[in-house]
């Protein structure tokens, strides 16, 4: 199987895609000519032409908006925010708007739409541009979010988000787009896999504790939870969210119940952040399976510091995790 | 999307202004025919008369939450959809009750709406800020002013994608025009090209505030030389001479070219049904009524041998039946059955996109 990064098999399933629908096309700030901040959408303009790969102005509201509105009259918007961070600036489009057009309509119009944009730390890119917004949206009923942490769940996960009826909050991380995993080539039959929305996947079995984690930080967990087995024989069970809205809370639950402790990695602040809600659904039900209180591992409450030293002590990282694991682990016998 | 088409000749055109204060003489109703200004008359005269019921419906507590009335505004709307084709779209802003009745529906669905039954425009889900008909291409009255902007100009860039005909109608009220997404989406219209009509109903007050007091340039259709397209104000009482504006904008946007069209009419009662209006002064009010876009229509009308005092009558009491049957088929409607919560939540359905609340407790599914 071929191994790719992470960015190529957003840029082959963009491509794939255009190919397959004509009516999926691209809108974003300088993706086009300038082929994308972080290089995502790379030749597709000179390969579809200005028609299907629309550079914007700077009017996050403006375009997002548009794309909306595109959708609602059948088009499927592939919309690049150059970083999550600006996607404030089109707060009233998402979720004023693409969020409750289906419902509050009574049904009379789906939104299809995607909004890829990418968040993350650890750039020296200081408090503005280092920001994970995730909570903002997995808060929203009418949205549909999602966080791969792999080539081959990016490349499954774009499939069925473009391929869905509703608004999708598609979340990279600026520390992913480099790595690198095996994906499958595109089938000629169109027989090509897809990655079910709202569902989970147990990255890696285990029995002395859960982790539970998305995105960037999932795949920083399975390498911790590898390096833990290995070196102090501790057997970590691995739950990559994929999707944050719907939540997955069957296979959430069905794996504490198995290893009756869990500890959560985000990057975002911890405070009415993803993992609070991961807590909580632990808590209401598999209270009775718990050993030990769950943990939240998350950034630190600061706007995050340019200062090297500064920026990764306030990271969520791999160090922090361990630490939590142990303190889960106090008092178990083995 | 190629955008250099056209730029050099709205260039010219940045500041054009038209002041059609006229369409209601002697010599422009002869050129129309009767029957189709009894169609307007008619039109105009079912917005007034569903808007006051509407307006008695909220005082009586059958609709709740925000009521806002098109009272003042009804010959702006009539001559807006008088000049629209099928083809085209409309976004408006959440004083839109006429407009959706004038763009042909049926005025028990739209009370039934108000009225938050399963039988109305939005199936009870959106209520009086929130109506829509997606066979009328009538795409929703939207309750966050301005957010209907983008989402209009969007669905003309999806107009031209497709190489299908038609112009989309942004409707908003004059406050709207300070807002970003207004600034954002006229830019966007002009630097794509696209076929949108973007329509400022002015009458003078955002809520309590005056025109002049938040807009830098109060006479807002100048606000289209920023951006590069055609601006006009318009008389919006006037429904002719509003319908023959928007005519203009067709031809433009037939060329990829939007329009800014500002329809100036004033609003006879507050902001909402609640508002009790003390910011306004009184005989001011009292002038816009002497000006009554519906009356006047109706004297001209009538002085121009088109409608008898004795039609006149008959017509507002036909008029009266029919507001009557919507109130009584709104009345008779059943609410949405609480079962029905999550029926729209997504238009793809997936895993565990029900709240398990809905399971866990059974109050949930308990109407209160």
């Amino acid at each position: 199987m071929p191994v790719i990064t992470f960015r190529q098999a957003l840029t082959d399933t963009l491509r794939e895609e255009m190919k397959r629908d004509e009516d999926v096309f691209l809108m974003g700030e300088e993706i086009g000519i300038f082929e994308g901040s972080y290089k995502v959408t790379a030749g597709l303009l000179k390969e579809f032409g200005t028609k299907r790969v629309m550079d914007t102005p700077i009017a996050e509201e403006g375009f997002v908006g548009a794309a909306v509105g595109a959708a609602m009259l059948g088009l499927r918007p592939v919309v690049e925010i150059m970083t999550i961070n600006f996607i404030i600036l089109a707060m009233d489009s998402i979720v004023n708007h693409a969020a409750k057009i289906h419902y509050m309509f009574g049904g009379q119009t789906p939104v299809p739409m995607v909004i890829r944009t990418p968040g993350g730390g650890g750039q020296q890119l200081a408090a503005t541009h280092s920001q994970n917004l995730e909570a903002w949206f997995a808060h929203v009923p009418g949205l549909k979010v999602v966080a791969p942490s792999t080539p081959y769940d990016a490349k499954g996960l774009l499939r069925s988000s473009i391929r869905d009826n509703d608004p999708i909050v598609f979340l990279e991380n600026l520390a992913l787009y480099n790595v690198k995993g095996e994906v499958p080539e595109a089938q000629a039959d169109g027989g090509d896999y897809v990655i079910p929305i709202g569902k989970a996947e147990v990255k890696k079995e285990g029995t002395d504790v859960t982790i539970i984690s998305y995105s960037r930080m999932a795949a920083i967990s399975l390498d911790v939870a590898r390096r833990l087995e290995e070196e102090e024989g501790i057997s970590c069970e691995v739950v990559d969210l994929r999707s944050l809205r719907p939540l997955d809370r069957e296979t959430i639950i069905n794996s504490v119940k198995k290893t009756n402790r869990a500890v959560i990695l985000e990057e975002d602040w911890r405070s009415y952040g993803i993992g609070a809600e991961l807590a909580a659904t632990i808590q209401e039900e598999a209270f009775d399976y718990l050993d030990a209180p769950v943990l939240r591992v998350g950034s630190l409450e600061v706007p995050l510091p340019y200062s090297k030293p500064l920026e990764l002590a306030a990271l969520a990282s791999a160090d922090h995790l361990v630490d939590a694991i142990h303190k889960v682990l106090e008092g178990k016998r083995r | 999307m190629t955008t250099e088409t056209k730029r050099e000749k709205s260039a010219n055109q940045a500041v054009a202004t038209e002041n059609t204060l006229n369409g209601l003489s002697p010599e422009s109703i002869k050129k129309e025919d009767p029957a189709t200004l009894l169609q307007y008359y008619r039109m105009m005269v079912l917005i007034r008369k569903f808007e006051e019921r509407s307006a008695e419906m909220y005082t009586k507590a059958r609709i709740g939450g925000y009521c806002h009335l098109n009272l003042g505004e009804e010959a702006t709307i009539v001559g807006l959809m008088a000049a629209l084709r099928p083809e085209d779209y409309i976004f408006t802003n959440y004083r839109e009750h006429g407009y959706i009745l004038a763009r042909g529906a049926k005025p028990g669905p739209v009370m039934a709406e108000l009225f938050g039954k399963e039988t109305g425009v939005s199936k009870g889900r959106g209520g009086s800020m929130h109506l829509f008909d997606v066979n009328l291409h009538f795409m929703g009255g939207y309750g966050i002013v301005g957010g209907q902007l983008p989402l209009a100009t969007g669905a003309g860039l999806a107009l031209k994608y497709k190489e299908k005909d038609g112009m989309v109608v942004a409707q908003m009220g004059d406050a709207t025009t300070n807002i970003g997404a207004f600034h954002e989406s006229l830019n966007l219209a002009r630097i794509w090209n696209l076929p949108v009509m973007f329509l400022v109903i002015n009458n003078g007050y955002g809520m309590g505030t005056k025109v002049e007091s938040a807009s830098a340039e109060p006479e807002l259709y100048k606000r289209a030389a920023g951006y590069n397209i055609v601006g006009e104000r318009v008389d919006g009482k006037d429904p002719l001479a509003v319908r023959d504006a928007v005519r203009r904008a067709i031809e433009r946007a037939k060329n990829g070219e939007p329009t800014l069209l500002e329809a100036v009419s004033h609003r006879f009662k507050g902001h909402s049904v609640v508002d009790p209006d003390r910011y306004r002064d009184p005989e001011m009010v009292k002038t816009f009524r002497q000006s009554d876009p519906l009356f006047n229509f109706a004297r001209v009308l009538e002085e121009n041998g088109i409608l008898t005092p004795e039609q006149d009558n008959k017509l507002q009491e036909e008029v009266d039946q029919e507001v009557q049957e919507a109130i009584d088929f709104a009345e008779q409607s059943p609410t949405p059955a609480i079962e029905t919560m999550f029926d729209f939540m997504y238009a793809t359905s997936v895993a565990n996109e029900i709240d398990p609340q809905w399971a866990q407790f059974k109050h949930a599914k308990e109407a209160k």
